[in-house]
């Protein structure tokens, strides 16, 4: 429907718009004096207003009218900028998110909104905002206008406050030719030149109706601009299968009187009601097949893609086999260009899927202001990298994870300002969202430059707690110390508060982590700060392995994590804590026998030589001993499936060339 | 009676002498022997995992699941794929023989002792002429506590 095209559209660029809202409100928060940064505000609510109004969407335009009259008076120095105001237009803006929702899941779009536009009304008349008299309590008034207009307060006000400003107001008919075949498609052109001449400020029939076609040859626009009627008329004439275009100018009807208007609205209220208890049964099921999260490609499209590639992968495994079992030069040939084509079809696809951090990282701003007034600490958000991209189903399970270790950060990590300040430090606490691509990973790492973590608090935690003893922990490292936070039970925070310290959390979000075949660690400096470091996968579907033999049995080792591959001989072998090592350019490198930690039945000779993978996890590093290596591939990786979940140090498997099944190990279990 | 109303169908198969039956919906597949890869630091009835039309299927051998010896593969061997709860797993047993309509009337509770089975995994019993089969209780015999306490006591 013709209809959707343009709604998807209305939801994309309003999205945009209100994000640039959010984002220029936060930076007019750290520098109020700013007007450039109000202008830019004021332009994108205007464009939201003029797209809602014409999409029909009421209480949108309504809501931001309201916003634009306070950030006007902003702009003009007549308001000060404060934090309860902008409390106020935050709380407008949530307003707005809110109904946009409801619009692209299908709704009308309207919600209750008049707490927020009273609100705004009295800062625009100067009043603190808290104080909601009856005389603002208000959103709509139909008063009967001339010209068949039913025009509402709020166009009133629009066309009021146009004529102040020297615009015109004019009433623009257009009338359609009688053989008119896409009259949608006709009206849908004349908005477009009617946009580019001014703001149309309602029309009649309303939007929808027209897109739908319900009306007979012509319509009626309230048109705001600064050209004249010739240039206008001339305009519209240029669309074709116009009949004709009246434009008259638009006088605005007095407005009542106060008392008058009271009995008014109050009729008018439940007219409402019931227009809104009727209208949502018959519009809801037009808009229901409103826009998918899309970049204008169906999200379910790329995964089916995706599912169909992964077969193709399997497949050109086992052709590329068969290819070097024949050895035959012409299959040979052709399987090596197919093997060619379709690693740049899984590049493009794998592309296509992703999205940029930015998607998870745009709501942080708000939540950390947020976060930070209820805590009653001073925070500076700095982001950096938003544009790094990742893979889609990485995207949208990395959002509650980040949530919570900022919600963290912010609770446990940065003190309070006069802590801070009675430590030295600047009042401001700073939290550092990053993020940037390396190898085939994506790092994002979340640092703040408070407290740090406490070693003696967290082992006594740690012990009282039963995760460890005494003597288990006088032992550990640092790093392992903190690595005890993310253990299950765990809350260092002595008051348990809203935000974090519910003692189910860290543990939650390193499982996630995990379960996304990524990692996270931890650094801090006792009074300087923490980082979280959390390390993911590009991808999640397709990786490269190294195959290797261990006895019979074949095992694949993703190539992330492998440094390179070695051979030594058996006399090298040194023991350390009755653990073999070997001198591995310089570094002692412990060795991990593959074939008795997964239990490998003994089928082939001792050699005298060993086979390494040397494998890392962060700084620390170990060498598989495999007995032989095959290669290495591009897999599909597969997970066991629910029975087998969970088993030690194997992350999946994945489908070889001959059908088989091989597992992936997973190196990181196995490094201590 | 109402009971009467309850017919359903089930496979019915055979692991050393005794006839086993498992309801119709529960089964997805029966499939030949395939390769199966070896899953360390599994209990010793996980066979491992196969490759199954692309899905990789962990599969079970339910003589070693019931506490029986493992047998060599023969060519009657068959793998019963079932899915409960959203898991798909496999069953090596050594005959796959029937499908039956049975009627909840023909079900008795399982005895205390019924052959080497314990009785946990047994819904109950049924008796068709001469034949006798074992119904399973197919989320007790997947279970995963068993794997789970495998799982905690793991290290090396």
């Amino acid at each position: 429907m013709e209809n959707n095209q343009y709604l998807e559209v209305f939801i994309d660029e309003s999205k945009e718009n209100l994000q640039t809202i959010n984002d220029q409100l936060l930076h007019l928060e750290n520098a109020p004096g700013e007007i450039s940064i109000v202008e830019e505000i004021f332009r994108a609510a205007h464009t939201l207003k003029g797209m809602a109004a014409t999409m029909g969407y009421q209480d949108i335009s309504n809501l931001t009218h309201k916003m634009e009259n306070v950030l006007d008076r902003v702009r003009k120095e007549e308001i000060d900028v404060d934090p309860s105001m902008l409390d106020v237009v935050f709380e407008s803006v949530d307003d707005l998110e809110a109904m946009l929702l409801d619009v692209q899941e299908g709704g009308t779009g309207a919600r209750d909104v008049e707490k927020v536009v009273a609100k705004l009304q009295n800062i625009e008349t100067g009043q603190s905002p808290e104080q909601i008299d009856k005389v603002s309590d208000q959103t709509k008034t139909d008063a009967p206008t001339s010209a068949g207009f039913q025009v509402d307060r709020f166009v009133q006000t629009v066309l009021e406050e146009s004529h102040e400003q020297g615009m015109f107001n004019f009433h623009v008919i257009i009338t359609l030719r009688e053989d008119c075949m896409l009259k949608a498609a006709r009206v849908f052109m004349v908005f477009e030149v009617l946009e580019q001449l001014g703001e149309v400020v309602q029309s009649h029939p309303h939007a929808e109706a027209l897109e739908n076609e319900e009306f007979e040859s012509f319509f009626e626009v309230l048109l705001v601009t600064d050209k004249q009627v010739d240039e206008i008329k001339a305009k519209i004439m240029k669309v074709s299968e116009i009949e004709d275009v009246d434009v008259q100018s638009y006088q605005v009807v007095a407005e009542e009187t106060e008392a008058e208007e009271q009995t008014v609205r109050e009729e008018n209220e439940t007219n409402e009601i019931e227009e809104q208890s009727d209208s949502p049964g018959t519009k809801e099921e037009k808009n229901r097949k409103v826009a998918n999260k899309t970049i204008r490609v169906n999200i379910d499209r790329l995964d089916d893609l995706m599912n169909l590639f992964e077969e193709l992968v399997i497949d050109r495994g086992r052709l590329e086999q068969i290819s070097d079992d024949l050895k035959n030069t012409e299959l040979t040939e052709t399987v090596e260009r197919m093997s060619r084509v379709s690693g740049d079809l899984q590049s493009i696809i794998l592309n296509m899927r992703m999205v940029p951090v930015e998607q998870v990282f745009n709501r942080f701003p708000r939540m950390v202001r947020q976060i930070s007034r209820d805590l009653n600490k001073e925070i500076n958000l700095e982001i950096i990298g938003q544009e790094t991209e990742l893979d889609r189903t990485v995207i949208d399970e990395i959002g509650d994870p980040l949530i919570h270790l900022i919600r963290n950060a912010l609770d446990h990590g940065i003190e309070t300002p006069d802590k801070r300040k009675a430590n030295g430090k600047d009042p401001q606490g700073n939290l550092q969202l990053k993020a940037y691509h390396s190898g085939n990973h994506v790092f994002i790492e979340i640092s703040d430059d408070g407290a740090g973590i406490n070693r003696e608090k967290v082992i006594q935690k740690a012990i009282s707690n039963e995760v460890v003893t005494r003597e288990q922990a006088d032992a550990m490292s640092n790093d392992k110390v903190n690595e005890l936070i993310m253990a299950s039970g765990f809350s260092t925070a002595d008051e348990v508060s809203d935000l974090s310290g519910r003692g189910v959390g860290l543990d939650v979000v390193k499982n996630t982590i995990e379960s996304l075949g990524g990692t996270i660690a931890i650094q801090s400096e006792l009074d300087r700060g923490s980082t979280f470091s959390i390390q993911l996968p590009l991808t999640l579907s397709i990786i490269s392995v190294m195959l290797v033999e261990v006895q019979k049995e074949k095992y694949a080792v993703p190539l992330s994590s492998i440094i390179e591959t070695a051979i030594v001989s058996k006399d090298d072998i040194m023991h350390a804590h009755n653990k073999k090592v070997i001198d591995f350019r310089g570094k002692v490198v412990p060795l991990v026998f593959l074939e008795d930690i997964f239990e490998v039945p003994k089928e082939l000779e001792e050699e005298e030589y060993y086979s390494l993978v040397m494998v890392r996890k962060g700084e620390k590093m170990a060498g598989l001993v495999v007995d032989s290596f095959i290669g290495q591939q591009e897999v599909v990786l597969k997970s066991l499936g629910d029975y087998l979940s969970g088993v030690f140090a194997i992350s999946g498997a994945t489908i070889l060339g001959d059908g088989q099944v091989a597992l992936i190990i997973d190196s990181n279990a196995l490094i201590k | 009676m109402e009971e009467e109303l309850n017919d359903f169908k089930v496979i019915v198969f055979q692991i050393e002498d005794e006839e086993y039956a498992i309801p119709v919906e529960q089964v997805h597949a029966i499939e030949r022997m395939m390769p199966i890869t070896r899953v360390p630091g599994t209990p010793s009835f996980v066979e491992g995992v196969m490759n199954l039309r692309g899905v990789v299927t962990p599969v079970l051998d339910l003589r070693e699941r019931f506490g029986l010896f493992r047998n060599e593969h023969a060519d009657h061997t068959r793998v019963i794929i079932v899915a409960i709860d959203q898991m798909s797993v496999g069953l090596v047993v050594d005959h796959a023989n029937d499908v039956l309509d049975l009627n909840s009337s023909q079900v008795e509770p399982p005895p205390e002792v019924v052959g080497n089975v314990e009785a946990d995994y047994i819904q109950g019993v049924a008796k068709i002429g001469k034949r006798l089969l074992v119904l399973l209780n197919l989320s007790k015999v997947l279970s995963k506590e068993e794997m789970l306490e495998l799982k905690s006591s793991e290290s090396y």
